[in-house]
């Protein structure tokens, strides 16, 4: 198979456009996610009434539906009630929809694995409520949380690809053009597997040296 | 007048039309993890017991398909196979395929941990007792194997519902497809059908996906000693 070089060296400006748009829109997503996670698996670890309910809800409204029909419900599906957003509102709000109950999960397993030992010991050693989950309670229920963190940081990069269905112009969407356009379907694909490679691969060789690193702190071996 | 848009929904054959489309996703979801679980299963036993060299194939492949989203596989299969091979292959058997072979590589990865997670000395004991080989694998191996996997195979069929959704982007008429067809042919009648219908659907994928994350948690619950 020959391929057109030229064709592929004036094709990369538009394939970096396109991965800065993965880029930002995974780390908006990814960041919004956490903070969701954080905020929604304290409510449910200190069982507040009716919201933790309504966030079970939630987490299981996002766990078992796709992002594609989310986006679509958002984007064609809302305007139609009179709540209109840009295709990136769009896309991040999704996909912080998406991620925000994975995020929720992982921290939740987190703050469960703390031993009860741990927190009747801070408790009676008269640590307040607030210094029992700053010092005792959170540094350990993050270090445990961290590979499933990372885990679904990964899932949400790798998720970015379905918003060219709601019209942005990310990778998928360029590689479908070109290939529309020109024909050159080896080219344009090869140019797409490579993208996806050099985003994702960096991320997950981080997350396997981080989780290492995490282990080694917690049991020293 | 306009209706108020849900009628849309039941409109004709409308209701009926959109089940239908939801029976190809699901379709296509139980034949790629029948033919993945079987894959799977030999992918498990031959990277618990295959040669070193093979172990690292199986595993470079499951990174693959961790690595590279299924979108990016349905795209390169579907965009590539038809003009390189010259054969018409549709968007359907496109979908199976990348689906079939994900799905090995994830279930390999579920039979490998469980027969790994297997402890030793239940097979010397096993043999202490002297239990042939076929004995041992049918009363002792395979049935806890076969406990340790199945919340992990249930989860992974949910996923592999979800994310059937997206073989509408490579133009099989499945329900969100003919969901936009009905909202086309709606567009004046009922301008808020779009609502209604991705509404609706977004309600049909939960009601396929819930009772089995539901399962799965009872499976796991119940034989998690």
């Amino acid at each position: 198979m020959n391929l057109d070089w030229e064709f592929i060296y004036e094709s990369l400006p538009l394939y970096s456009e396109a991965m800065w748009l993965t880029v930002k829109l995974a780390l908006l997503a990814i960041v919004f996610s956490l903070l969701i996670g954080l905020l929604f698996s304290i409510v449910l670890y200190y069982k507040v009434k009716i919201v933790s309910d309504v966030i079970k809800i939630y987490i299981e409204l996002s766990r078992n539906t796709p992002l594609l029909v989310q986006l679509f419900f958002l984007y064609y599906g809302l305007p139609k009630i009179g709540i209109h957003f840009s295709e990136m509102t769009c896309a991040i709000v999704g996909m912080t929809f998406l991620g925000g109950s994975y995020m929720t999960e992982a921290f939740r397993g987190g703050f469960e694995a703390v031993s009860q030992s741990q927190i009747e010991s801070g408790q009676s050693i008269g640590l307040s409520k607030l210094q029992l989950i700053r010092y005792v309670i959170f540094p350990q229920a993050f270090a445990i949380s961290i590979p499933s963190l990372g885990a679904n940081a990964i899932f949400l990069l790798k998720e970015t690809s379905i918003v060219g269905a709601i019209a942005l112009m990310d990778l998928m969407n360029v590689a479908k053009d070109l290939i529309g356009m020109h024909y050159k379907t080896a080219e344009s694909l090869l140019l797409l597997v490579l993208a996806y490679l050099v985003l994702v691969l960096p991320l997950s060789l981080l997350l396997t040296w981080v989780e290492r690193k995490v282990r080694y702190a917690e049991f020293g071996d | 007048m306009q209706n108020s848009g849900i009628e849309v929904l039941f409109e004709g054959s409308n209701f009926e039309r959109l089940l239908g489309g939801l029976l190809v996703t699901i379709e296509i979801s139980f034949l790629s993890i029948g033919i993945g679980t079987l894959l799977g299963i030999l992918m498990g036993l031959l990277r618990t017991l295959g040669s070193r060299p093979l172990r690292f194939i199986l595993r470079l492949y499951l990174e693959t398909f961790r690595i590279i989203p299924i979108l990016v596989w349905l795209y390169v299969v579907h965009f590539s196979f038809s003009p390189l091979l010259h054969i018409d292959i549709s968007g359907e058997a496109t979908s199976i395929l990348v689906f079939s072979l994900w799905g090995a590589a994830e279930i390999g990865d579920l039979v490998r941990g469980a027969l790994q997670s297997m402890p030793k000395h239940q097979v010397e004991s096993a043999r202490a007792l002297g239990l042939s080989s076929s004995q041992l694998y049918r009363h002792i191996l395979i049935p806890q194997a076969v406990r340790r996997m199945l919340p992990g195979m249930i989860n992974l069929a949910t996923r592999m519902i979800k994310t059937t959704s997206l073989v509408v982007l490579i133009g099989v008429i499945e329900v969100v497809k003919i969901g936009q067809q009905i909202i086309e042919l709606g567009v004046i009648k009922a301008p808020t059908a779009s609502f209604w219908v991705y509404g609706f659907i977004f309600i049909l994928y939960f009601s396929v996906c819930f009772p089995l994350s539901r399962l799965s948690k009872k499976v796991e619950s119940r034989w998690q000693n």
